[in-house]
């Protein structure tokens, strides 16, 4: 124990960090309780000396709206499908990385590289491999269409029709594929990595001991492997869970700010769209709400998670 | 099953291919087990005895020379099929099964005409657990359990699909050293009651004499002696041997043959027929001094360390390659321990005589 006379000193050192974590975090997530609970908050007419009316107002908004219905769909329907894809990826990709010694290095700053990539210039480039259409100018000055992207590319080499993929008139599904290909890409490296490194602290002689006994690789797999990474199984399912009821970013890179295929602005918007867009709006009281939700949706998935995890997850 | 190693070497590549130098880890050792016997491999770190024992088991294999079970070649054979069961120094039991489903992993393995049944695997595993007594802890999770439980646990494991050959590394390193007595008895029960072949690798001289049936000593990947362990001890056939085996150490002593007796600094202590006149190491047992007012040889007396039934007396002599000389006599003759100088007569068969160069065994 630190003497009470000397605590002082604890507390000044202490001090900068504490005043910017009151200014920067505690402060802010109070406000946005504090925004979320007074009727139709708008910081602009407060400014004004406008009141506001205590209630749950905003949330009811919030809710009713379509359009947010529509962006909760959205990132669900994303989370349920990549975080269950990446993380079967990463695992494989990490088991078969942990199994070669010649390349190993190298491969690991491959599947590395996107998690170092700005993730707007990884969404252009997406978008112009599942681009359908482009535009070029031919020797003439003349505009000449044609087939730009290279997953069409590849498709019609094949000799099937090519897909709309995000342009004009595409689907949502299509849209939708686009992006979990993309998120799962994205969200490779950081498993990866999680995963490997779990991988080497396994002791080996688990693997000599099931080889003593003629295991077969698959159980081994399944009975050896799955159970001793499962602490960091839980953590990449969690954080993967968080990182993807956040998307935001992703879509932006992909389809630009209008969260949606030309002609149909908003498509796929997210949660964290429809809270900017709210704050964009000047609607403070309806962002934080909608803050709000997001956190509350966070936090129910992340304590399932917690639960299915106690089930599963050893020590 | 009886075990036959034919001229087993192997050589590790070194790590650094600049330096060049490999390791020769186990160089031509040859040795048949004989059926349902108890082998200790012995030797100090990095002898190869456990290099030996991975490659009996298959995990590592061999740079030159074979291994039989019996008649059967299993130099190729890979570890899964050659029968045999494995201790490992830490056990790697799995964390997250209980040691219900720890013993009866190997068991689900099994395939074709050798599946079991989901009540045969009960029934055997808690057999197996019943001969190690464990069959109270069955539902219990490896991290719940002390070492010697966790260690009857591995060899539970490895006894549940009835090994052709059983191998225990360095099975006692982890306990402490009550634990480490009980359970060097109950490895030599379980030995008994199954009558399996078992090689364990140790670097405790007495862990490996107390319980073998036979003894492998080991040094750099050369097997020094292989015998009984009372025939090793009582007739090492080199310095080596006789001093990694016996606790207290064999005292060493430099001393001179001339004239067919042997002198220890100015002392003639010993009658050495045959022995040609040369400098020779001088090892002495403990218990090879007896105290004599008139002994051969004069030490300068340090102290005595009482310890009941008999007396450890420390002394030294200029002649010692050892810092102290230290004999071990009965309480009853302490009585002629006065003085500064303690003498001894020294009992022929417990001194040996080594080569000064070679440090190989001079038989007299």
């Amino acid at each position: 124990m630190v003497d009470s006379k000397q605590q002082w000193k604890a507390w000044l050192y202490l001090a900068p960090a504490i005043v910017l974590l009151l200014i920067f975090t505690v402060w802010p997530i109070i406000n946005t309780v504090r925004m979320s609970l007074l009727e139709n908050y708008k910081s602009l007419e407060a400014v004004r000396g406008a009141t506001f009316q205590f209630g749950f107002g905003n949330f009811q908004k919030v809710l009713e709206y379509k359009r947010f219905v529509q962006c909760l769909k959205t990132t669900t329907l994303l989370c349920v499908l990549t975080v269950p894809i990446s993380t079967i990826l990463a695992l494989l990709i990490a088991v078969a990385l942990n199994s070669i010694k010649f390349l190993q290095k190298g491969l690991q700053t491959i599947f590395f590289l996107p998690y170092v990539t700005n993730s707007i210039a990884i969404g252009m480039v997406f978008a112009a491999m599942f681009n359908i259409v482009g535009l070029r100018n031919g020797l003439n000055g003349e505009t000449i269409a044609d087939t730009w992207g290279i997953i069409n590319n590849v498709i019609m080499f094949f000799g099937a029709e090519p897909i709309n993929w995000i342009n004009y008139g595409s689907s949502y599904a299509a849209n939708i594929a686009v992006m979990t290909v993309y998120i799962v890409w994205n969200a490779l490296p950081f498993k990866i990595l999680i995963l490997l490194g779990g991988l080497q602290s396994i002791n080996k002689q688990y693997y000599e001991a099931a080889r003593v006994d003629g295991t077969p690789r698959r159980r081994v797999f399944s009975k050896i492997t799955v159970p001793l990474l499962s602490p960091m199984l839980a953590y990449v399912v969690i954080t993967g869970f968080i990182g993807g009821f956040k998307e935001y970013t992703s879509i932006v890179g992909v389809f630009g700010d209008t969260m949606g295929p030309a002609g149909d602005k908003g498509r796929l918007n997210t949660m964290v769209g429809f809270i900017y867009d709210a704050l964009e709006s000047n609607n403070q009281g309806r962002a934080s709400a909608g803050a709000l939700i997001l956190f509350g949706i966070i936090l129910v998935v992340t304590l399932i998670n917690g639960y299915v995890s106690k089930k599963k997850v050893h020590y | 099953m009886k075990v036959v190693l034919q001229n087993l070497t192997k050589v590790f590549p070194s790590r650094d291919k600049k330096a060049g130098k490999e390791v020769v880890a186990v160089n031509d050792f040859n040795f048949e087990i004989p059926d349902g016997k108890l082998i200790g491999l012995l030797g100090p770190s990095g002898c190869g005895k456990s290099t030996t024992l991975y490659m009996i088991s298959g995990l590592q294999k061999p740079t030159a020379g074979k291994i039989f079970f019996g008649d059967d070649d299993v130099t190729e054979v890979s570890t899964e099929n050659r029968g045999i069961g494995l201790v490992f120094q830490n056990y790697a039991l799995y964390p997250h099964m209980t040691v219900q489903q720890n013993i009866m992993f190997p068991l689900e393995n099994l395939k074709g005409a050798d599946k079991l049944s989901k009540q045969e695997k009960l029934d055997r595993a808690l057999n197996a657990a019943k001969l190690v007594q464990i069959d109270e802890l069955m539902d219990r999770k490896p991290s719940e359990l002390s070492g010697g439980q966790q260690q009857r646990v591995a060899i539970a494991r490895a006894l549940v699909k009835m090994p052709r050959v059983l191998l225990l590394d360095e099975p006692l390193s982890n306990l402490d050293a009550r634990l480490r007595l009980q359970t060097r008895e109950e490895i030599r029960r379980i030995q008994k009651e199954t009558g399996i072949t078992t090689v364990f690798v140790t670097h405790d001289q007495e862990e490996a004499m107390s319980i073998s049936d036979m003894i492998v000593v080991m040094k750099l990947g050369v097997v020094q002696q292989i015998g009984k362990p009372q025939e090793v001890y009582d007739n090492p056939v080199n310095l080596f041997v006789a001093k990694f085996l016996g606790t207290p150490p064999i005292n060493v002593l430099m001393g001179e043959v001339k004239g067919e007796k042997l002198y220890i600094g100015a002392d003639a202590v010993l009658d050495v027929k045959g022995v040609s006149d040369q400098k020779v190491y001088v090892g002495i047992r403990p218990e090879g001094f007896e105290l004599d007012e008139n002994g051969a040889l004069s030490c300068a007396l340090s102290n005595v360390e009482v310890m009941g039934r008999d007396v450890s007396v420390v002394s030294r002599n200029d002649a010692a390659v050892s810092p102290v000389i230290r004999s071990i006599v009965s309480s009853e003759n302490i009585g002629a321990l006065t003085g500064e100088t303690v003498r001894y007569n020294l009992k022929a068969n417990k001194v040996f005589l080594f080569h000064a160069e070679t440090e190989e065994r001079i038989y007299f």
